[in-house]
């Protein structure tokens, strides 16, 4: 594997350190980006998403730690120099200019010919279907308009990075779902390394090949989609990536007569043979104890059998049914592929297989295990 | 659309022309005045009918007053003279420090920046006389009394505070983020200063501008202390027609006439800026 584009090692922001209210946005953040890659931040409002792409452009200082790019080391370079591209959050799109011309000046300071440069905004605008709207102001469009207008502007630029802000959030589902498409076309055919920060799952699974999950400023985890839905690094991920959220379920282990056993809250236990889980597993959880475990909706069974629970609602979206039901003193929701019959109050039985099973550390929230295998053996 | 009463509308217009009197009436009483002489203002009652004279007017460009008393000289046009250099040359020099004064204290936060924004403000409040006398005495040391360039100085005190603290609100109303947009392509500070900040706070500084040439044309008290007769604005030279034989109404009247003009074709000339500056909206990201 060839070295990584971008690295950031052990970054801290801290806004206003000495006054009265230091806010740490960042905390020891270590990320390293390959060339080529799409990397999503993903986490909820305030974690430090834009301040850790405002670092990598240089609009803000930081506190702490270094950035590298392109085997230079950029943190104390200005803007100006650091060859990034940017679309932001709030579009900072230039008043006076039409759209056409916001779009061009960050490709007039290259001293490009006229022609190539027309040709090259002429193909971004059909690009995000902005073309009707190139010799309209900034203030006379919509803000999905401006939105659009601020992505073209960052990605007609040549550069080593790119940096997309919620670069789609202001555009509805269907337009999002298909210009996502032809980004990712976009994005791949230029071979550009983009990070982009979103609130869309959807989108993060469909556009990026790794997402980096933030929290209160820390990196939680940093995996692909698939292994961020199947090995979460700890509760944090596991409850915050997926929909439906996680259901979580606190039990105590109990192991006897060559099974485990872990008991619920109000006594149901959820019973395995301890030879379907590995050793080193088998070993940890054998020290008794609590722990918090963790499994998708989409992998609680209902059937016959298994453990009772009592509908509370049902719902049919359409292509699938959100079953909630009341379950060990809690309430677990199941997703189905087809429509369950049971109405609310009905009995049900649930089962949920070892492999799906995640096994988190109550005090910690770190992850323990993940379908019967100790973290460190997957 | 008009939803108001006819009756809403008239009492909206006669309000309207009662404001519009009272803040216009001084100004063509002014003008009138200046047409005639002393002894058809003077006469009782006054009267608006009257056969317009240019004599006033000629008595000041050509510099010799005819009273009773005899011929007198005066430099209302050399006074008219100084009060353009004065207040063109001390906007000019408060444009050049303050615009990018203003730029730094609003978008950068150093040691002591509010406190030095604050004590440049702080001018405004202390009485001229305050620092005049101390003023006049280091002035006479230092070769600086009856310079053009020591009263553009010291002007600075009442144009510099004016023009920082307007200016600086209208950059700070601007999004950083649309400046960081242009500096991440490849523009340094100083591009992007010029490229972007300055023609989007344009309005503010031509306001700011405008205001600033209007207080220095209008000082009265640093010229009259610092200045001698041959650079005095036209403000202390109107002294000049208070004579031993009267005063000089007529001429005072077109004095003010003349001395009102550079001001008002100034702001009418801005005007049109401002409005532009109004319309092109949306500066805020
Ligand atoms: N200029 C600033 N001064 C002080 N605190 C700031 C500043 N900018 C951001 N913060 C704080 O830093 C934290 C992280 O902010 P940031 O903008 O990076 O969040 P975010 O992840 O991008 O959120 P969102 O999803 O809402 O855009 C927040 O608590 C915010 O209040
Ligand atoms: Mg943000």
């Amino acid at each position: 594997m060839s070295a990584p584009l971008l690295v950031l090692d052990r970054v801290n922001k801290i806004y206003d350190p000495d006054g009265p209210n230091p806010v740490h946005a960042v905390r020891d953040l270590d990320l390293a980006v390959n060339p080529g890659e799409i990397v999503a931040l993903l986490g909820s409002s305030g974690c430090g998403k834009t301040s850790t792409l405002r670092m990598i452009a240089g609009f803000e200082a930081v506190s702490a730690g270094s950035i590298t790019l392109a085997g230079r080391a950029i943190h104390d370079l200005a803007p100006a120099r650091r060859n990034v591209a940017m679309a932001f959050e709030g579009y900072a799109l230039y008043p006076p200019l039409t759209v056409r011309e916001n779009i061009a000046f960050a490709l007039k300071s290259r001293r490009r010919d006229r022609d190539g440069i027309a040709r090259r905004v002429a193909e971004i605008a059909r690009l995000l279907e902005i073309e009707d709207i190139l010799d309209r102001y900034p203030s006379q469009i919509s803000g999905g308009q401006q939105q659009r207008a601020s992505l073209a502007r960052a990605l007609i630029r040549p550069a080593d990075l790119h940096l997309l802000d919620e670069p789609m959030g202001q555009l509805e589902p269907q337009l999002r779902a298909h210009l996502r498409g032809r980004l990712k076309h976009f994005i791949r055919e230029g071979g550009l390394t983009v990070i982009l920060v979103t609130h869309d799952q959807t989108e993060a699974n469909a556009l990026a090949d790794r997402i980096a999950v933030m929290e209160g400023g820390v990196l939680q985890q940093f995996d692909s989609p698939a292994r961020l839905r199947e090995r979460p690094a700890n509760l944090f991920t596991g409850a915050f990536i997926g929909e439906p959220p996680m259901n979580l379920l606190e039990a105590e282990v109990e192991a006897r007569d060559g099974r485990i056993i872990f008991r619920l809250k109000g006594g149901a236990p959820l019973d395995y043979p301890a030879g379907e889980l590995s050793p080193a597993l088998l070993e940890w959880l054998r020290r008794g104890g609590r722990v918090t475990l963790g499994v998708r909706p989409h992998r609680v069974r209902i059937g016959p059998g298994g453990l009772p629970a009592q509908v509370l609602a049902n719902q049919w979206l359409g292509d699938q049914s959100h079953v909630a039901a009341s379950f060990a003193g809690g309430v677990i929701v199941s997703v189905e592929h087809d429509r369950v019959p049971h109405g609310p109050g009905a009995e049900i039985g649930l089962t949920i297989a070892l492999a799906d099973l995640h096994i988190f550390d109550p005090a910690s929230g770190r992850a323990i295990g993940h379908g019967g295998r100790l973290v460190e053996e997957t | 659309m008009d939803h108001r009463s006819l009756l809403e509308r008239w009492l909206r217009g006669i309000a309207l022309a009662l404001v519009v009197v009272f803040f216009m009436f001084p100004i063509l009483w002014i003008v009138l005045m200046s047409l005639q002489t002393n002894e058809t203002i003077l006469r009782s009652p006054p009267s608006v009918v009257f056969t317009p004279t240019l004599q006033n007017y000629a008595a000041l460009i050509s510099g010799r007053l005819e009273t009773e008393a005899g011929a007198l000289d005066i430099a209302f046009m050399s006074n008219l003279m100084n009060s353009v250099i004065l207040s063109v040359g001390s906007v000019a020099l408060a444009l050049v420090l303050g615009v990018p004064a203003a730029y730094a204290f609003a978008r950068h936060r150093f040691r002591g920046s509010e406190d030095i924004a604050f004590t440049l403000l702080s001018f405004r409040f202390a009485p001229p006389l305050l620092v005049l006398l101390p003023l006049t005495l280091y002035f006479q040391d230092l070769g600086l009394a009856d310079t053009y360039f020591g009263l553009i100085w010291v002007y600075q005190l009442i144009c510099l505070p004016l023009i920082l603290w307007i200016v600086r609100g209208y950059f700070e109303d601007i999004s950083p983020d649309i400046e960081l947009a242009y500096r991440i392509a490849g523009h340094s500070w100083w591009a992007t200063f010029r490229r972007i900040a300055l023609p989007l706070a344009g309005p503010g500084i031509a306001a700011a501008g405008l205001l600033a040439f209007i207080f220095a044309w209008n000082n009265f008290i640093f010229a009259l202390v610092l200045a001698s007769a041959d650079k005095q604005p036209v403000t202390v030279g109107a002294l000049a027609f208070v004579t031993a034989s009267g005063i000089q109404y007529g001429q005072i009247a077109a004095a003010v006439v003349l001395s009102i003009a550079p001001t008002l074709a100034l702001a009418l000339w801005a005007q049109r800026y401002l409005v532009e500056g109004l319309s092109l909206g949306a500066v805020k990201g």
